[in-house]
């Protein structure tokens, strides 16, 4: 048999997450079109029929969300795609896929809000919302890619995690990323790492599906199995029943919370530039990232020991490393198209080392030029 | 009704929380009893619910039930049949939860012919927060958010479900429980969107508001104002009013989304046979 050596081609961001998720498994789709994620959908409308998957075009986000949390627990690996009005109306049902323990990806690309905003500009205004969106008490993954090949692996990853821990992850492009072309090498699926649902052999009349297993994670088995259970947003028992005992629901919360938390470990991702040095640390991600590791290029240059921290999950946030670097440098810029979303995160966790934002809420992306100002600016 | 207990409702699921003199367990009963009669394997059978008094029967009762979001039933329904075709799939939803928060998906999962069975239990009100006015009260009735009279018009939501691409769509109340099972089991015969309306009664939201206090006269009203579909039409003009028909008020054959989405995947290339087996 000939070895298929993997080509290099010139790919989209969005093109890239669909291509990705179907490397994943990923089997359905259920979506609505929303600039600037629409080539999700779009892609997926082309790839899944053939290969016997389903894509689905909803009647709203609502709905989208709702039926990928169903086809999950019918036992497909399921995705939808979206952008920030599109991700409000989602919230709900992600605290459901949350309570129910239903996995799923959400992939919100960030476009300039809040509401109608600038639907074709760029913006990272989500990162809070993907974070608290939903009400409640609740864990939350989320990666930013910033990059397309990042956009495929984490995509890929995205998918492997919301089957490893039963929970909805999300994935936080910008429009930049979404809409970029460059060069990508997909791997051969071989090559891929890939989670699948923990199966559960047969019926066994004592089993109780939401009992944790290691890591606190459940080993819940898809529905029409043999196991009949019930799934419910309230807060219920091991047998999935609905409960108003103060302790289930403390034990519940506790153990959804502590399922991410306490396996943080095997979720942070974080890529540095040039940090063994820096005495100013940029902190960036997705599209702006590129910008900042350009201006602490010109920084160096200039003889300014400058570098970048690019936090690749957002959520969890990887608080330990800032708090290490913190302790290291004499400041830290926050490079964001936000107001600020992110910079009070990282101040949160930087003990007294001044933390400077960098905010943009224009639209566009912020510039290499930009960031070395501020570096400059700071160093001086 | 104590063997179908034993038979399908989940070990230590009762007591149940419906008011004295609710339909709500009257309409489940007729539910179980299409299940017997037809000997439906329970590990088959997905029951999905909203939110509301009569969506919480899917917690007692022991098939594979989901509890979801509060008008969404019918989306996640959807994903569940469309993931796994081969289960019946039910949908139990109270009017407010139907007809209001989830009008759209109601309209959706109409016009696709989703090959869904839709139970709407209609007491006229949300009875879960107490008695406030749904799109369903009938105009004039007092509720906790209407005290004055409810001024809105009443949505006619089996001719909205009809409209809108149901392929059976039928109505019966809490008091005729006979043909409530026998219009389950038409539905569950057609391969496509059925959608049934029972009327039910809510005397603790909505009875004791409206000088109806005693379920036994709500039930009476039912037996009194329903007329099967057959005669209703026949009535002169003005005398149907104050009545409702009964029984399937509307059927078609039309081919239900999967059968399309097979045919659509086959013309992209798909191998239908070994469908879903395996991945590139």
């Amino acid at each position: 048999m000939a070895r298929v050596v993997p080509m290099a081609r010139l790919m989209q961001g969005n093109e890239a997450v669909a291509e990705a998720a179907v490397s994943a498994g990923v089997m359905f789709y259920a979506g609505y079109p929303i600039t600037p994620s629409t080539e999700i959908a779009e892609h997926m409308a082309k790839r899944l029929p053939p290969l016997g998957g389903i894509f689905i075009q909803m009647e709203d986000e609502i709905s989208s969300i709702a039926a990928v949390i169903g086809a999950s627990l019918g036992g497909m690996k399921a995705i939808t795609a979206t952008s920030g009005p599109g991700f409000s109306l989602m919230q709900e049902n992600i605290g459901y896929a949350v309570m129910a323990e239903v996995p799923c990806v959400i992939v919100n690309v960030m476009r300039l809000g809040p509401s109608t905003g600038m639907p074709t500009a760029p913006g990272q205004g989500d990162v809070m919302q993907a974070r608290w969106g939903t009400h409640g008490d609740h864990p939350v993954i989320a990666l930013c890619p910033s990059s397309v090949t990042e956009a495929h692996d984490l995509t890929v990853k995205a998918v492997n995690l919301a089957e490893k821990f039963r929970t909805p992850v999300i994935l936080l492009l910008d429009e930049v990323v979404a809409h970029l072309r460059e060069r990508i090498v997909i791997p051969s699926r071989e090559n891929m790492e890939i989670v699948e649902r923990k199966k559960i052999p047969e019926e066994n009349g004592s089993f109780l599906p939401y009992r944790p297993e290691a890591g606190g994670v459940p080993a819940i088995p898809d529905i029409g199995r043999g196991f009949r259970f019930n799934v419910t947003g309230l807060v219920h028992d091991q047998r999935g029943i609905p409960s108003n005992d103060p302790g289930v629901a403390a034990d519940l919360i506790s153990r959804l919370l502590g399922k991410v938390n306490n396996n943080a470990g095997e979720i942070y991702t974080s890529d540095g530039y040039m940090l063994e040095d820096a005495e100013i640390v940029v902190v960036a991600y997705g599209s702006v990232a590129r910008s900042a590791r350009r201006a602490v290029k010109e920084a160096r240059a200039e003889g300014i020991p400058a570098g970048m921290w690019r936090p690749v999950s957002l959520w969890p946030f990887p608080a330990g490393e800032i708090r290490e670097l913190s302790r290291r440098v004499r400041c830290i810029i926050v490079a964001e198209m936000n107001a600020g979303q992110l910079a009070g995160e990282v101040e949160r966790h930087a003990g007294g080392c001044p933390v400077v934002s960098l905010g943009k809420v224009s639209g566009e992306l912020i510039s290499p030029l930009e960031i070395f100002r501020r570096i400059k600016e700071v160093f001086s | 009704m104590p063997e179908l207990i034993m038979d399908y409702f989940r070990p230590g699921s009762l007591p149940h929380m419906w008011c004295p003199g609710c339909g709500t367990g009257i309409v489940l009963q007729s539910f179980l009893r299409t299940v017997q009669r037809m000997g439906l394997s329970r590990d088959e059978v997905v029951v999905v619910g909203g939110i509301g008094c009569s969506a919480r029967a899917v917690s007692y009762i022991d098939f594979n039930t989901v509890h979801t979001t509060h008008g969404r039933a019918l989306a996640f329904a959807t994903g569940i049949k469309l993931a796994r075709p081969d289960l019946l799939v039910f949908v139990l939803m109270g009017d407010g939860d139907a007809s209001a928060i989830g009008g759209n998906h109601l309209i959706h999962a109409a016009r696709r012919n989703m090959d869904l069975n839709v139970l709407v239990i209609n007491n006229s009100v949300y009875g879960m927060t107490g008695g406030q006015c749904s799109p369903l009260t009938p105009a004039g009735s007092k509720t906790a958010t209407s005290p004055y009279g409810s001024m809105e018009r009443q949505l006619n939501l089996t001719g909205l479900a009809e409209a809108a691409g149901a392929t059976f769509v039928a109505r019966s109340t809490a008091y005729h429980s006979r043909l409530t099972s026998d219009l389950i089991e038409q539905g569950i015969a057609n391969k496509g969107f059925s959608f049934i309306e029972v009327i039910s009664q809510c005397p603790t939201g909505f009875g004791r508001k409206n000088k109806m206090a005693d379920p036994a006269a709500m039930l009476q009203w039912q037996k009194q104002s329903a007329l099967p579909a057959e005669k209703f039409i026949d009535l002169p003009p003005g005398d149907a009013k104050g009545k409702f028909p009964i029984g399937v008020l509307y059927k078609n054959q039309a081919p239900d989304f999967m059968e399309m989405y097979l045919g659509m995947s086959s013309r992209a290339g798909c191998d239908n046979d070994n469908r879903g087996k395996g991945n590139e």
